[in-house]
């Protein structure tokens, strides 16, 4: 389309857009990373207004998911769904956020209450959205309520003005609505890097699995960027409150906007991680040159990557989508972060990509990715070897405003009912949702976006079909729930766990479902063997999920942490751990804030709201032992053909674990003893876990705990009591 | 394309275009804001002078575009659109791109030619390339 073309039509997009709410406000001036204060919006009475954040709050909570947690505390009962107006959607960046001297430090935290779990989730995402929010004066933007029409909110941070518009001819799909609203609120060419804009799309609406999506800029390819806030279903909470898009404008971006203590120290540590990926990215982790996909291969060496439901762990055309393979699909030339001074630079897009199926058939867009996440979930797990179906489906994906995982590993789960005789043609509408058809597959994805057919019942996602399944069609409910990738109503992440007992209780404990950013320790358990007992699984499971919760209240990404090392890393005592690197995080705190906090420091600031998430997960009803359940299927084979595929493996593990001779028994009668042994040993490790972590032996924290923690608020003291 | 050539033989180690260039360019009686640098220490393998050599590496990491060339080749910081990431220092292979206390933005050498003047062996040229 012609500028000419595309201006006129953004002029009556504009013109259609009636003012509901104006607010007008005197943005805060950024002291030490924090802005003070959090913008309030009701879509319900499109009321607007200013709440000061206590320095208690910035204390116990830090920022960032840690006031997501705290505002969505007070925002919600027990009793509070999803879709009740009382449910909001908070978005915070953290005090460190915005800083544009270190990797990694652009970061949003999305908290709502999930349709998918019915309690809290929280969600990272990259692009440019909070930190341009805060440095228009807001640390978190809350917003409640429910509109009745379709609106856009608009923060001016330039003029200090906050508007509610109708917005009826804006787009959903988030591709054309980041577009479309970066021009309307853009005065000039110059200022489209000034916003950034956060969007679901029309499958978000339809599903219960729909993501958000945050924009950048791109000046070299002065294209719309896209990262997601994907887990979760915050897409879905966000098309119920009627929203179209949120934009963001600020343009006085520079080196120290968030006014920090010291910008020198910043800085110092800035260029020495810098060169550190400089010299080293191209030998450790490749994330500037493929970003995350480099894993496709690794995984699958290991056994890792889920095939066909993660039924197994590789595939023999692994080749087809190696990732020299997605490279030479999606790099461009130049590495791409995702805010100003990532040097990290995982970010990846394939231009110019033309779409083969859908409303958008024959269009030549800019496809973000894929990562890792989604070229294991949509392709390997789904036993699809297509790198431009992985392209393809990753544009929609974003687009209609959905999950790359959860679609990934529900259309796994999907596939292997229909191989089963569980669902058939008549019940999926036509679609051969066989492993590998991934015509069928896209054509549930095109179906999530219309909000039809069988995509609207897979779009409610694993827990709900296994209900309809067995409730409708008569299936065994205890083999949906052992092939059922999901606990606590969220959709695994695609790492095969069964070889790693540490790995299965970093997915199944995690707050907020199965996502591999509280804990990834395959590795160090079942490849490097460093944590061989109870009581070392159980430290990791202490140390690795509060510490990385760390990035979450700070805006920042975990990446540069651990997916670039010091040279000499290896030789220190905790390699796990990148000692250096936890070092350099504690400096980055400090001189931003202008604190004096050591490591132990760090650790408590994300034990204090690691301990609360659980507490808040306890109000909401899943917070205890039977809700840290993991699927079979997660921990070991379910079916015989699945155990046959690795025979020798499973005959040794019940041969030296629990010294039964296997000779003369059936596959049913092995695969049956050795899920008796793994939940016993998952069981131990639960205990363990707890322990280490001071909670019950029902997984409640323990209200001296919460005291040591100085987390002891009334109302959370009540709510532990009421459950012990 | 402009650059400033140097020869490590013809260096005394004076540090006269060191003071030239902080005087100069930065306006600064601070050798540490000089975008040439002689090094006294040298141990086995480094360099005596240090000073951009116009290889533009630097243009293709900076987000912002902020870095580009001149017409005669110089490359040049623009700094009402650098945002202050010092990727660019980080990066730069020569380890040419500097930074200090006083200043958010990098700075670099721009082939101006005022050290030259003030190099008493002819140690530093400017050349085309």
């Amino acid at each position: 389309m012609s500028n000419k073309i595309i201006n006129e039509k953004i002029k009556e997009m504009k013109k259609a857009h009636k003012v509901i709410r104006e607010y007008k406000y005197e943005p805060a001036k950024i002291h030490r990373g924090y802005a003070n204060k959090v913008l309030y919006i009701n879509l319900s009475n499109n009321e607007i207004k200013e709440k000061l954040v206590p320095e208690e709050i910035k204390e116990k909570f830090t920022g960032g998911k840690g006031f997501g947690l705290w505002y969505l505390w007070n925002a919600v009962k027990s009793t509070t769904k999803w879709n009740d107006p009382e449910n909001e959607i908070v978005i915070s960046p953290g005090p460190v956020g915005g800083i544009t001297q270190y990797p990694g430090a652009g970061k949003s935290l999305v908290v709502s209450l999930s349709p998918n779990t019915g309690t809290v989730v929280d969600s990272n995402v990259g692009g440019h959205f909070g930190p341009l929010m805060k440095f228009s004066g807001w640390d978190a933007l809350e917003i409640q309520g429910k509109s009745d029409k379709d609106v856009v909110i608009f923060i001016d941070g330039d003029k200090g003005i906050i508007t509610i518009e109708e917005a009826p001819l804006v787009s959903v799909d988030s591709h054309l609505m980041a577009e479309e609203l970066t021009e309307m609120f853009a005065e000039t060419e110059e200022e489209k890097r000034f916003i950034s804009v956060v969007g679901a799309g029309s499958a978000a609406g339809h599903t219960l699995i729909g993501v958000l999506n945050f924009s950048f800029y791109d000046k070299r390819k002065k294209v719309q960027r896209l990262k997601q806030a994907g887990r979760g279903g915050i897409g879905t909470v966000f098309r119920d409150k009627k929203i179209k898009g949120i934009a963001v404008k600020y343009s006085q971006v520079g080196g120290n906007n968030n006014n920090v203590a010291d910008i020198n120290t910043i800085k110092k540590l800035g260029v020495k991680i810098h060169k550190e990926i400089h010299d080293h990215d191209k030998d450790q982790c490749r994330m500037r040159e493929i970003g995350t996909a480099h894993l496709m291969e690794v995984m699958n060496d290991y056994d890792l990557l889920p095939t066909h439901n993660f039924k197994y762990g590789s595939h023999e055309d692994i080749d087809k989508i190696h990732s020299s393979v997605l490279a030479t699909k999606v790099v461009q030339g130049s590495p791409d972060g995702c805010w100003h001074g990532c040097s990290m630079a995982c970010a990846k897009a394939a231009n110019e990509y033309e779409l083969k199926t859908g409303p958008y058939k024959g269009d030549k867009v800019v496809v973000d990715g894929p990562e890792y996440e989604t070229a294991a979930g949509v392709g390997s797990n789904c036993g699809i070897f297509d790198p431009d179906y992985i392209l393809e489906c990753n544009f929609y994906c974003d687009t209609y405003g959905i999950d790359t995982i959860s679609f990934g590993t529900l259309t796994a789960f999907v596939m292997e009912c229909y191989e089963n005789g569980i669902i058939n043609e008549e019940i999926t509408g036509g679609l051969k949702l066989n492993f590998g058809n991934s015509e069928a597959a896209m054509e549930l994805l095109h179906q999530m976006g219309r909000g039809e057919g069988f995509g609207k019942i897979a779009g409610l996602g694993i827990r709900r079909m296994k209900k309809i399944f067995a409730d409708e069609y008569g299936a065994d409910i205890n083999f949906l729930n052992d092939i059922g990738m999901e606990v606590k109503g969220l959709e695994y992440s695609q790492y095969v766990s069964k070889e790693s007992l540490a790995q299965q209780g970093g997915y199944a404990l995690a707050n907020k479902g199965p996502q591999h950013d509280e804990a990834w320790l395959i590795f160090m358990d079942m490849v490097n063997n460093q944590i061989p007992t109870f009581e070392d699984k159980a430290e990791a499971l202490h140390y690795f999920p509060i510490f990385r919760t760390w990035f979450g209240l700070n805006g920042l990404c975990k990446l540069p942490w651990n997916d670039i090392e010091p040279i000499d890393n290896h030789l220190t005592e905790e390699p796990a751990k990148v000692p250096e690197h936890v070092q350099n995080y504690v400096e980055l705190f400090n001189s931003v804030t202008g604190q004096n906090i050591d490591k132990e420091g760090l650790f408590k600031q994300s034990e204090r709201v690691y301990n609360f998430q659980r507490v808040f997960n306890l109000k909401m009803g899943v917070g205890t032992r039977e809700h840290d359940i993991p699927p079979y299927r997660s921990m070991g084979p379910v079916t015989v053909e699945e155990y046959e595929s690795r025979q020798e493996r499973y005959d040794k593990q019940l041969k030296e674990k629990l010294g039964i001779n296997p000779e003369n028994m059936t596959t049913a009668e092995k695969v049956e003893a050795l899920k008796k042994y793994k939940y016993g040993q998952y069981n131990q490790l639960v205990d363990a876990v707890y322990k280490r972590r001071g909670w019950t032996k029902q997984g409640i924290p323990t209200v001296e705990h919460m005291r040591e923690l100085g987390m002891d608020f009334p109302e959370v003291i009540e709510v532990i009591e009421k459950n012990l | 394309m402009k650059y400033l050539y140097k020869n490590d033989e013809l260096c005394i180690q004076c540090h006269n275009c060191e003071i030239t260039c902080a005087k100069k360019v930065q306006k600064s009686e601070d050798l540490r804001k000089s975008a040439i640098k002689i090094n006294d220490n040298m141990k086995y393998g480094e360099e005596k002078i240090n000073v951009c050599d116009q290889c533009g590496e630097c243009i293709d990491v900076c987000s912002e575009m902020a870095l580009g060339r001149a017409k005669n080749g110089v490359v040049l910081l623009d700094k009402k659109k650098c945002v202050g990431c010092l990727i660019c220092v980080g990066f730069c292979s020569k380890l040419s791109m500097r930074t200090h206390d006083d200043m958010i933005e990098p700075f670099k050498c721009i082939a101006c030619g005022e050290c030259v003047k003030t190099c008493p062996t002819g140690a530093l040229e400017i050349r085309e390339k």
